[in-house]
């Protein structure tokens, strides 16, 4: 199963991005084989749309299950409508810690 | 000669700026939506005892019913409730007051609520993780209450 997790910076040692849309990397994370590679969000610095436009993007990426800090509520709907799990963090916490837990 | 260069120039900018004026279509923005928890769980009330002195109904917004039911229910202060539905505590604050104002009205001219939609978005499914405070939705045929951060079992419904 595939899990994204918005990331400000490309290495797992970085914060989690509290923004979904706007989050400048995505960290995706195989659990099959434990596995991490980055994507770039090309929508985040977008005048608007950013949400829908980079829930698209991880739609087509695979995904199940999405972790950030705050969703949009057209991104919300866009994911609700893929099946694809929300969850909302509010502390501040590296990807490799997000990692270890799930 | 300077100051009068000066003046010129001022008029120069007025000028654009009057132009743009112009050209900008005054329409308003967009309301932001109002983030409620449930709509209420009633569609509306009616007077009863009383001859209907008018025909025309109140239309209470869920946000409305929300505020009130943050504000005046769940004892929470302006500010808290505000962070809850996702908007500043002034608009809050010009919401709630919106729905005493609207109950009052129908409670004395003896008018129906009926409620409505509004500008206002339900979280649906959404649950609490106690041990890491992560708030998390199941999608689909996923019906476990663990939570996906820490898989602990301590998970509460927000939505009741």
């Amino acid at each position: 199963m595939i899990t994204i997790i918005s990331a400000q910076e490309n290495n797992t040692s970085s914060l989690m991005d509290s923004r979904f849309g706007r989050a400048k990397w995505f960290c995706i994370f195989n659990d099959e084989n434990n596995s991490t590679s980055f994507v770039e969000n090309p929508h985040f610095e977008a005048q608007g749309g950013a949400g829908v436009k980079t829930s698209e993007m991880i739609i087509e990426l695979g995904a199940k299950k999405v972790i950030s800090g705050h969703y949009g509520p057209k991104a919300k709907e866009l994911l609700d409508k893929f099946n694809i799990e929300q969850v909302e963090m509010h502390e501040e916490k590296s990807i490799d810690e997000i990692i270890k837990n799930l | 000669m300077n100051s009068c260069f000066i003046i010129s120039q001022f008029f120069l900018i007025e000028n654009i700026l009057i132009i743009f004026a112009a050209n900008y279509k005054y329409m308003p923005r967009n309301k932001r939506l109002r983030k409620i928890v449930a709509p209420p769980r009633f569609s509306g009330y009616k007077p009863y005892g009383c001859r209907p002195q008018s025909s025309i109904p109140v239309e209470l917004f869920f946000e409305e019913y929300e505020a009130l039911k943050l504000a005046d229910y769940k004892m929470l202060n302006h500010e808290q409730a505000a962070i809850l539905m996702d908007i500043s505590r002034a608009t809050f604050a010009r919401i709630y007051e919106n729905a005493r104002r609207k109950i009052a009205l129908a409670l004395v001219e003896t008018r129906e609520i009926v409620t409505s939609t509004g500008s206002s978005y339900t979280e649906k499914k959404w649950k609490l993780c106690n041990n890491c405070h992560a708030r998390f939705n199941k999608s689909g045929n996923n019906t476990l209450s663990a939570c996906p951060l820490c898989s602990s079992e301590n998970t509460v419904h927000i939505n009741f």
